[in-house]
C-alpha cells in the first residue's frame, strides 16, 4: 500500500526489536572484556566482529540501540509535551503580548543549538545520558511549538472554529476539541522526524563525550572509540555508522509514508 | 472562417472524462460566454483552448486558431502563441500576480518574452501605455507598485493588461469578476467590452453568472457535465431556451421564494451606536499608528419575525458587525441587546443571549470539523444550554433537525465529507436550528452554491421561517438573493448604514447615491418570466 | 521625486516613491531592536547557567591547600568578587569593548585564545554553508523540474540517505578513503593560514564536505518542496499564459518565491553547522572553537566556556538577523506588513 511506510517501519522496527531483545538476551555480555580476542572482523562467532577490548559489537549495538532510542524518544516527549501546549496557547491568543512572548522565547531557544545546550548543562552537572535528553528535548520544544502554532493559526480562521465559538466554547476547550485533533497528523509526522534527528544528535553528543558515559554503550561512543582504529579495524566504525543510518533512514521513510497516508488532501484525492 | 474553432473536443484527465464532444466558435470582435454550474467543464474548455491543461490530460478533436490546430502544435509553438495571439485572464486576481515583482515588470514581461529585441526601457514604456489603457495610469499607479499594494479590482486590471499587452486576437477570461465586488465587476466587464471593441478581439468568457452572461455576450454556450447542451446568439437563446437544463438554470437564477408575511414590528435585536476600530500598522517610520473604523456608529433594530438583509461590498464592515452581533468580538462603544439583554456582559459573551442566536456561514466545506460525525457537529450548540439533552431526547432533537432541513435521521452517523455542498449547507442550517433560536444570521450562506442548489436552499429557508417562527438576518453581497429573501434591507458602506427600508422600496427607488450605484452595477437577468418552467 | 510624493486617490495616502526605503528602514530597525533584545536575554541565560555551575574556579586552580589570602587575591584578579549584577555588567561591558576576561587555566586573555580559533571555525562553517548551498540549489531545482521522473527519484533517494548520515561518521569515512587510502589530504590538523590560503583551504576541504553534505541533503529537499509548492501557484499559470515556457516560468517567477522558505532553513542550518563544526573539529583535530570549548570544560575554565558559548549564540542570532533582512529583500510584502 505505501512502500515508504512499510520499508521505514521494517527498518526502524528491527532496531526497536534489537533494543527490546537486548533486555533479555544478547549474544555476549556487552561489557565483558576479552583483550585476547580484540579487533576481530565479523565472523561466525562474532557476527559483527569485536572492538579494541574484545567486546562483541553486535551485543553493544543492541544495548546501544536502547540508549539511542530512549534518549530520542524522551526528548521528543519533552518537545511535544511542552511545545504543543505552548503552540496551541500562542495560537489561541494570537496577536497578544502572550503570543509574542512565546514566539520570542522560541526564537531565543532556537539560537542555542542542542550541542550548546548540552555544553551548558555539562558545565553545571557534568556529562551523562540525562543531559543529552534534556538538551535535545529543550531544542525540540520550539520546533513543536512553532509547527503547532502555525497549523493552529490557520485552523482558527476556519468557519468550524467560529461555529464552536458561537456555541460558546472556551478557547482552551476549542483547542483541545477541534484544534489538537486536526493538527495531530502533522505532529505525528514531525514527531518521527524529530525522533530521527534526536538519534543523530544523541550520537553526536556521545561522540564528543557529552552523552552517555561508560560503561553504558552508545553508538556515538562506539564511533569515538573506532576513530583512531579506523584504518586497522574499519568494521568498528562501519557497524555503528550503519546502525545510525538505517535507524534514521527508517524513521524518515516512515515519516514520509505517514505524511502521505495522513495528509487529508491526499486522502480526498484517493476517495 | 472563425477566429477560434473548437470541434468535437473531448478531454480526459487520468482516465477521468471531463469534456465530451465540445464544439464552439469565437469570431473576431465577438463575445462568447460559456456558462454552467460547477463540474460543467467550462474552465477546462478555456484551459484547453490555451493548451495549459494539467498533466495527465488526453484530448481528441481540434482546436483551430485560424489555420493552426493548437492540439497538434509543439510546446514551443504554443509558447509563441500564448500571450501573443491568445491572452488569458484568471478568476483570482489576488493570487494571479507574482507577489515579488512589480506590476511594470510583469506587464513588460509579456512584451519582452515575445519580442526580445525590444529594450527593457521600451518594454516598460509600452507596459505603462497598456496599464493606462486598462485604467491604471502611471501617474497614479507607478510601474514600481507591487501587487499587494493594489486592490482586487486593480490587480485584475493588471492581469488584463498582461493579457492584452500585445493586442492578441483572442482573449480568454475565466470567471474574471467572480472574486470582485459588484461595482468593481461592472467596471471590469465594461473594460473587457471596450477592449474587445477597440482591438477587434474575440473574447471567450467563462462565467457561472447568468446575469453577466446575458449582459455581456453576443453568443451563449451552456454546458453541463462536460457537454454543450445548448448554444446560440444571446437574444435567440434567451427567447427559445430549447433545452430543459437551460430553462432550469435561468429559472433557478431568478428564483423567487414565497416568504410568509412579516408579523407586526416587535423589536428583537437592537444595535445602538456601535463602533469598532482596528489599529493599522504605522505608515511612516516614527508616525503614530493610524486606525481604521470598521463599524462606525451603527444603529438598527431587527423586528421579531422579519427577514432583514444587510448588503455591502467587501471591506464595508459587515463581517466585523456580524462578529460583534454574535458576541465574538467586543465593540468599543455602543450596545447590542437581544430581548433587552446585552450580548456581551462585562467582557464575556453572554451565553443566555447566544442561545437565542445562531449562525450559518458561507463555506460549506470549511464550516465543519472533518473529524466529527454529523450528530456531534449539529449538537455543538447544546453547549449553550444549561442542561444539554441526553439519550432519547437528544436523539429526537437530532432527528427532528435533520428532517426539518430535508435530510434523513440516518445521516447523523456520517462524516461531513460524505455530503455535497448543498447538503452541507443543510447540515449547517440544522446545526443552527437544533436549539431553536429566535434569530439566525446567514453570513453569505448561499454565495458558494450553484444556482440550482441555491434556489433549493432559499426555498428551505422560506419554509423554515414559517414553520419555526424564526427571524433572519441575511448578510450578503449578492443583491438578487437579498432582494428575494428579505422584507427589509440595510445598505452598508465604509462602516456606516447609508440606507434602510423595505426591500422592494429600496430596490425600486433607492435614495442614497451609493445604493443607486450598487443597484445600477448589479447585472440583471433578462425577464424570463414568460418562459414556462 | 516631487511628483511621486503627491498623495493620490484611493491608493494614495502614502508617498509612493519613498515607500520601499522607508519601510525597509523601519523593518531593519525593528529587527535590530529584536536582535539586541535577544542578545541581552541570551547573555543573561548564559551568565546565569555559568553562575549556578558548581565549584569555585579560584579554589579549583589553586588546589585544596591554598591560603585564604592567595585565594581572595586570585578571586579579585579573576573578577569573581562583587554582586551578580555588577559581575554580569562587567562581563557584558567587557564583551562589547573586546575584553573577554582572562582564562583561569592559561592566564591569557580569552579574546586571544578565541581569536585564533575563530579563524578556523568561522571559515569552516562558512565554507560548509557555501558548499551545501551550491550542491542543494541545483539538486533541488533539478528534482523539482523533473518531478516524479527518474531524475527526481534519484535525487530524492540520495537526499534521503544524506539526511540520515551523521556528519562525524561521514567525516571518518572521508578520512579513511581520501586521507589514509588515497593520501590526497592529511588526516587532520591545521597548518595555519600563514602557510597560504590554498594550504589552509586544503586542510579544511574534507571537514567542510563532511559538514556540508548532510545539510545539503536537507536543503535540497526543502528547495524541491518549496519550488513544487510555488509551481502550483496561480501566478505560475499566469506566467505560462503570457507565453513563458515551463523553464522560463520556473526561473523567472518560481525561484524567487521559492527562496523564502529556503532562506529560513539556511538560517537554521547555520546554527547546525556551527554546532556540527564543533564535532567535526574533533574528528580532524582542528584547533577551532570546538576543541577550545571541550578543553575548557574539562579544565573547568568556565570563563572561556561562557565566552565561546556567547560567541556561538551571537553568531546564530546575527545570522537570523541577516536572514530576516534577506527575507525583506526577497519579499516586498514583508516590508509592508511590519
Amino acid at each position: 500500500m505505501n512502500r515508504n511506510l512499510i520499508t521505514g517501519a521494517v527498518l526502524s522496527g528491527i532496531f526497536v526489536a534489537a533494543a527490546l531483545i537486548s533486555f533479555v538476551w544478547t549474544p555476549f555480555d556487552h561489557s565483558t572484556l576479552n583483550i585476547a580476542n580484540k579487533l576481530k572482523p565479523p565472523s561466525g562467532a562474532h557476527l559483527l566482529g569485536t572492538d579494541h577490548f574484545g567486546r562483541d559489537i553486535l551485543s553493544m549495538i543492541m544495548v546501544g540501540a536502547r540508549t539511542s532510542i530512549a534518549v530520542a524518544f524522551v526528548a521528543v516527549g519533552i518537545g511535544m509535551g511542552v511545545g504543543v501546549p505552548l503552540g496551541l496557547w500562542a495560537a489561541a491568543r494570537n496577536g497578544t503580548w502572550l503570543d509574542e512572548l512565546i514566539m520570542r522565547g522560541n526564537d531565543l531557544v532556537f539560537a542555542f543549538p542542542s550541542l550548546v545546550i548540552a555544553i551548558l548543562i555539562t558545565a553545571i552537572f557534568g556529562a551523562g545520558a540525562v543531559n543529552a535528553i534534556i538538551a535535545i528535548g529543550i531544542f525540540n520544544i520550539p520546533v513543536f511549538a512553532r509547527i503547532t502554532r502555525g497549523a493552529a493559526l490557520s485552523l482558527w480562521q476556519r468557519e468550524f472554529i467560529l461555529a464552536a465559538r458561537v456555541a460558546g466554547k472556551s478557547a482552551a476547550r476549542i483547542s483541545g476539541e477541534h484544534i489538537l485533533p486536526n493538527v495531530a497528523n502533522l505532529l505525528i509526522v514531525q514527531g518521527t522526524i524529530q525522533f530521527s534527528l534526536g538519534i543523530l544528535a544523541e550520537a553526536g553528543l556521545s561522540y564528543v563525550g557529552l552523552g552517555a558515559q561508560p560503561p553504558t554503550p552508545s553508538w556515538g561512543r562506539m564511533l569515538a572509540d573506532a576513530q583512531t582504529l579506523v584504518s586497522i579495524a574499519p568494521h568498528m566504525a562501519l557497524v555503528p555508522g550503519f546502525a545510525i543510518i538505517f535507524t534514521v533512514l527508517g524513521l524518515n521513510l516512515m515519516g514520509d509514508g505517514l505524511r502521505d497516508l495522513l495528509d487529508p488532501r491526499l486522502r480526498v484525492a484517493r476517495v | 472562417m472563425s477566429l477560434l474553432d473548437i470541434t468535437n473536443l473531448s478531454l480526459s484527465i487520468h482516465d477521468y472524462s471531463v469534456l465530451h464532444d465540445v464544439t464552439l466558435t469565437v469570431d473576431a470582435g465577438e463575445i462568447v460566454a460559456i456558462t454552467g454550474e460547477s463540474g460543467s467543464g467550462k474552465s477546462m474548455t478555456a484551459l484547453a483552448a490555451m493548451q495549459l491543461l494539467p498533466k495527465g490530460s488526453r484530448t481528441s478533436g481540434n482546436i483551430m486558431l485560424g489555420e493552426r490546430d493548437l492540439t497538434r502544435l509543439s510546446e514551443r509553438a504554443l509558447c509563441d502563441i500564448r500571450g501573443n495571439e491568445i491572452g488569458m485572464v484568471f478568476q483570482e486576481p489576488m493570487t494571479a500576480l507574482n507577489p515579488v515583482q512589480t506590476i511594470g515588470q510583469q506587464v513588460a514581461e509579456t512584451i519582452r518574452v515575445h519580442h526580445p529585441e525590444i529594450t527593457r526601457a521600451a518594454a516598460m514604456a509600452r507596459a505603462a501605455e497598456t496599464l493606462a489603457r486598462v485604467g491604471l495610469p502611471s501617474e497614479r499607479f507607478p510601474l514600481s507598485r507591487y501587487p499587494h499594494e493594489l486592490s482586487g479590482g486593480q490587480r485584475q486590471r493588471v492581469v488584463i493588461a498582461m493579457a492584452i499587452a500585445l493586442q492578441p486576437r483572442l482573449l480568454i477570461a475565466d470567471e474574471p469578476t467572480t472574486a470582485l465586488d459588484v461595482t468593481t465587476q461592472a467596471q471590469i466587464l465594461a473594460l473587457l467590452k471596450r477592449l474587445t471593441q477597440e482591438d477587434g478581439m474575440g473574447l471567450l468568457m467563462i462565467t457561472h453568472d447568468l446575469a453577466v452572461v446575458a449582459d455581456m455576450a453576443d453568443r451563449i454556450v451552456v454546458m453541463r457535465q462536460g457537454k454543450v447542451v445548448e448554444q446560440g446568439a444571446t437574444h435567440q437563446l434567451l427567447r427559445d431556451m430549447r433545452h430543459p437544463y437551460t430553462k432550469m438554470l435561468f429559472a433557478a437564477s431568478g428564483h423567487l421564494v414565497n416568504l410568509p408575511p412579516a408579523p407586526p414590528p416587535r423589536p428583537l435585536l437592537k444595535v445602538e451606536n456601535v463602533s469598532r476600530a482596528y489599529r493599522l500598522p504605522r505608515s511612516s517610520l516614527f508616525g503614530a499608528p493610524s486606525s481604521m473604523t470598521a463599524v462606525d456608529d451603527v444603529s438598527f433594530t431587527i423586528q421579531r419575525g422579519e427577514r432583514l438583509g444587510l448588503v455591502g461590498e467587501s471591506g464595508c464592515g459587515k463581517s466585523t458587525l456580524t462578529r460583534a452581533l454574535l458576541g465574538l468580538e467586543q465593540v468599543q462603544s455602543g450596545a447590542i441587546t437581544l430581548d433587552g439583554e446585552p450580548v456581551f456582559s462585562g467582557d464575556k459573551p453572554n451565553l443566555a443571549v447566544r442561545r437565542k442566536m445562531q449562525v450559518v456561514f458561507q463555506d460549506p466545506f470549511g464550516s465543519f470539523n472533518p473529524r466529527h460525525r454529523v450528530e456531534r457537529l449539529i449538537t455543538e450548540s447544546f453547549h449553550l444550554l444549561p442542561t444539554p439533552p441526553r439519550g432519547a431526547e437528544r436523539q429526537k432533537m437530532i432527528d427532528e433537525a435533520l428532517i426539518a432541513v430535508g435530510l434523513k435521521p440516518s445521516d447523523a452517523r456520517k462524516y461531513i465529507h460524505e455530503f455535497s455542498g448543498g447538503q452541507r449547507q443543510r447540515i449547517a442550517i440544522a446545526r443552527a436550528l437544533i436549539i431553536r433560536p429566535d434569530l439566525i444570521l446567514f453570513d453569505e450562506a448561499v454565495s458558494a452554491l450553484d444556482v440550482s442548489v441555491r434556489a433549493q436552499i432559499l426555498d428551505l429557508l422560506a419554509e423554515l421561517c414559517a414553520a419555526y417562527d424564526l427571524t433572519y438576518l441575511f448578510i450578503s453581497h449578492d443583491l438578487s438573493v437579498v432582494r428575494t429573501v428579505t422584507d427589509r434591507v440595510l445598505v452598508m458602506k465604509s462602516g456606516k448604514i447609508v440606507e434602510e427600508g423595505p426591500t422592494a422600496q429600496v430596490f425600486e427607488n433607492p435614495q442614497h447615491p451609493y445604493t443607486r450605484k450598487l443597484i445600477a452595477a448589479a447585472p440583471v437577468l433578462p425577464d424570463t418570466s414568460k418562459v414556462p418552467v | 521625486m516631487e511628483f511621486s510624493q503627491i498623495t493620490f486617490g484611493r491608493t494614495g495616502r502614502r508617498r509612493t516613491a519613498r515607500i520601499p526605503s522607508a519601510l525597509m528602514l523601519r523593518y531593519t530597525l525593528k529587527r535590530f531592536v529584536s536582535l539586541v533584545l535577544s542578545l541581552v536575554v541570551a547573555s543573561m541565560v548564559i551568565f546565569t547557567v555559568i553562575e549556578i555551575a558548581p565549584g569555585d574556579p579560584a579554589s579549583f586552580m589553586l588546589g585544596i591547600n591554598a591560603q585564604p589570602e592567595t585565594l581572595a587575591a586570585l578571586r579579585a584578579e579573576l573578577g569573581l568578587e562583587g554582586s551578580k549584577t555588577t559581575r554580569y555588567l562587567a562581563w557584558i561591558g567587557g564583551m562589547v569593548t573586546g575584553d573577554f576576561g582572562t582564562s583561569y587555566t592559561y592566564r591569557t586573555p580569552v579574546l586571544d585564545m578565541v581569536g585564533d580559533r575563530l579563524w578556523v571555525s568561522l571559515p569552516l562553517a562558512s565554507l560548509a554553508l557555501l558548499l551545501s548551498t551550491l550542491i542543494a540549489f541545483p539538486a533541488g531545482i533539478y528534482a523539482a523540474s523533473r518531478r516524479g521522473q527518474a531524475g527526481d527519484m534519484g535525487v530524492m533517494g540520495a537526499t534521503q540517505l544524506g539526511v540520515a548520515v551523521p556528519n562525524f561518521w561521514f567525516a571518518m569515512m572521508l578520512v579513511l578513503v581520501f586521507a589514509i587510502n588515497l593520501r590526497w589530504f592529511s588526516a587532520g590538523g591545521f597548518v595555519g593560514w600563514d602557510k597560504g590560503l590554498l594550504a589552509g583551504l586544503h586542510a579544511l576541504t574534507l571537514p567542510a564536505i563532511a559538514l556540508a553534505l548532510p545539510q545539503a541533503a536537507i536543503l535540497a529537499r526543502v528547495m524541491r518542496s518549496s519550488l513544487l509548492d510555488v509551481l502550483g501557484e496561480d501566478f505560475m499559470r499566469t506566467a505560462r499564459a503570457k507565453g513563458l515556457s515551463e523553464r522560463q516560468a520556473l526561473w523567472r517567477h518560481g525561484l524567487r518565491n521559492a527562496l523564502i522558505p529556503v532562506l529560513t532553513i539556511i538560517g537554521l542550518q547555520f546554527s547546525f553547522l556551527l554546532a556540527g563544526s564543533i564535532i567535526i573539529e574533533q574528528v580532524f583535530y582542528l584547533p577551532g572553537l570546538g576543541r577550545l570549548i571541550f578543553q575548557s570544560i574539562s579544565a573547568r575554565d568556565l570563563i572561556v566556556v561562557e565566552s565561546v558559548v556567547m560567541l556561538l549564540v551571537f553568531s546564530v542570532i546575527m545570522m537570523n538577523f541577516l536572514v530576516d533582512l534577506a527575507y525583506a529583500a526577497v519579499d516586498p510584502r514583508l516590508r509592508a506588513r511590519t
